[in-house]
């Protein structure tokens, strides 16, 4: 099964140069080691939530905001796709994301296509 | 057919039904289609059982049933040959192995693997106790509404949800890995252990004892031990909800509670404390010491004691000892407190209960037990004070009027 983890800090939390090259170190060697197990789909990181702009239609005008909406503490920073077995498998992956060790990681299984069709 | 030939039926599908769905559950891969499967094999077995009689073996009748039953259902699908052709393979080595020796075994697996899903920890715990009682202890949607005190179409969305979680999430059917086994566990027994007290301690509503929640415990709690035989912890969550149910008729007189210490302690059940005590010593047998053996114990001694006043409150105080070490929380310290005040006398007690005021604030048992140290130390005022504010904080009528004598005692 596919999953997005969806990576979540709190970004006025600052860190040290020296953590952070800890956490890029962290993070690099979750890539391989998901890459070498043939789970990782991809990911990306996502630069600082104040760079963001936010869209909207409505009446077939485009409305653009700075920022995304939510008041929220914790931002969405970056996300990996995996394809695993199940939820406990998925699970024991997102603990090893060093993301999941600071903020927090989602776990949300990927739409399945096949299935909502067969369903109908 | 007689109102006692209906009766007859439905026991057999109270007692088949968690086992019937988990063997559907494995064959078919899927919750909704096993239940519905499931459903249509009963309403069968409605029609053809009083023409017929029940069968030698209604367990295996209800799976056969409701595994053509399944098909017909699949074939029904669109895109339905792969599945099929696999579920139709499947029956018949099934089949095959149904004549062999190991059906019971393959039966005890299917609802060992079903328990770790129902109990899984990324389903909201309400979920997890829906699912079980339903899958696991056979009730319908509206008898576990009834039990929770909600509404059956909330109860009915609530396992509708969860289930969808299971499928569309990935949650497997199986038994944990053997790094993530003691945690699982511990959120089985768990939600075992939280159907039991809703029941004893019914949180709300005008009864403070429902009885059916704590025999349906009783019962998964030993479903569950029955699966995992060696589960020291099981086994003394198993003999800790018997010691407890065993003082049930000394518990309420006239629709109040009574409290231990005015228990007529000869209306305590001694065949069912035998059997619990029975449980523990097999549990202690295994060397591993867990908190529901430990609360077991508690309650051991208890059950031994001729009167309140001739319990073992040293004895008492040394098992709180350690279950504080092993499971620390402020709901812990509470009972600890208890036992320091009666082995070391209410100042003490009252001492405890300073560390957890903070943590406790919003917790009706806290603020009783306070009024009661308050009392036996003849601080009534300060005594009132703190049952008035249990009263507030209980939704329990029966508890509520037991404070209301506390005030009138002190008053």
């Amino acid at each position: 099964m596919k999953y997005a983890l969806l990576i979540y800090s709190d970004p006025s939390v600052e860190a040290t140069p020296e953590e952070q090259a800890q956490i890029m170190e962290d993070y690099y060697k979750f890539t391989a080691s998901i890459s070498e197990r043939g789970i990782n789909l991809g990911g990306e990181a996502l630069d600082g939530v104040d760079t963001a702009t936010t869209v909207r239609v409505r009446n077939n005008e485009t409305l653009t905001t700075d920022g995304p909406f939510a008041e929220t503490k914790e931002v969405l920073g970056g996300f990996y796709l995996i394809d695993v077995a199940d939820l406990d498998e998925a699970i024991a992956v997102a603990a090893e994301l060093p993301g999941s060790w600071h903020g927090s990681v989602e776990v949300r299984p990927l739409w399945d296509w096949e299935n909502a069709q067969q369903a109908q | 057919m007689t109102s006692r030939g209906r009766e007859t039926i439905e026991r057999v599908f109270r007692n088949e039904y968690g086992r019937v769905v988990a063997s559907l559950i494995r064959q078919v891969g899927d919750f909704e289609l096993a239940e519905d499967a499931v459903q249509d094999a009963v309403t069968s077995a409605l029609t053809a059982w009083p023409e017929t009689g029940v069968p030698r073996n209604p367990g295996a009748w209800l799976t056969t049933t409701a595994r053509r039953k399944a098909i017909d259902r699949i074939r029904r699908q669109a895109n339905y040959e792969k599945k099929l052709a696999q579920l139709e393979y499947q029956t018949r080595q099934e089949e095959l192995a149904d004549k062999g020796e190991d059906v019971d075994s393959q039966v005890r697996d299917d609802q060992l693997r079903l328990i770790f899903t129902c109990c899984h920890p990324a389903l909201a715990l309400e979920a997890q106790v829906a699912l079980t009682l339903k899958t696991l202890g056979g009730l319908s949607t509206a008898e576990i509404a009834k039990g929770f005190l909600t509404n059956e179409a909330t109860m009915a969305q609530r396992i509708v949800r969860a289930k969808r979680k299971i499928k569309n999430a990935g949650i497997p059917y199986r038994v944990p890995a053997d790094d993530q086994l003691p945690d699982r566990i511990a959120a089985v027994l768990a939600v075992v252990y939280l159907i039991f007290n809703e029941g004893y301690f019914a949180s709300s509503g005008d009864n403070i004892v429902r009885h059916e929640l704590c025999t349906d415990a009783i019962r998964l709690g030993q479903a569950v031990s029955d699966l995992m035989p060696d589960e020291a912890d099981a086994l003394g969550l198993n003999a800790l909800l018997r010691f407890n149910h065993a003082r049930r008729d000394a518990r309420t007189r006239d629709g109040r509670v009574v409290l231990l210490e005015d228990q007529d302690r000869s209306l305590w059940h001694r065949d069912e404390i035998d059997s619990a005590s029975a449980l523990l010593d097999r549990a202690i047998r295994l060397e591993r010491p867990g908190p529901y053996q430990i609360q077991a114990a508690i309650a051991a001694l208890h059950a031994a004691a001729d009167n309140f006043a001739d319990t073992d409150w040293q004895q008492i105080l040394l098992l709180y000892d350690r279950l504080v070490e092993m499971s620390p929380g402020p709901v812990v310290a509470l009972n600890r407190a208890v036992a320091v005040a009666m082995a070391q006398g209410p100042d003490k007690g009252l001492l405890e209960l300073d560390h957890i005021a903070a943590e406790l604030d919003g917790y009706a048992w806290f603020h009783s037990t306070r009024g009661e140290l308050l009392r036996r130390l003849g601080r009534y005022e300060e005594a009132t004070l703190s049952f008035r504010r249990a009263i507030d904080l209980t939704e329990n009528t029966s508890a509520a009027e037991l404070l209301e004598n506390r005030i009138t005692m002190v008053g």
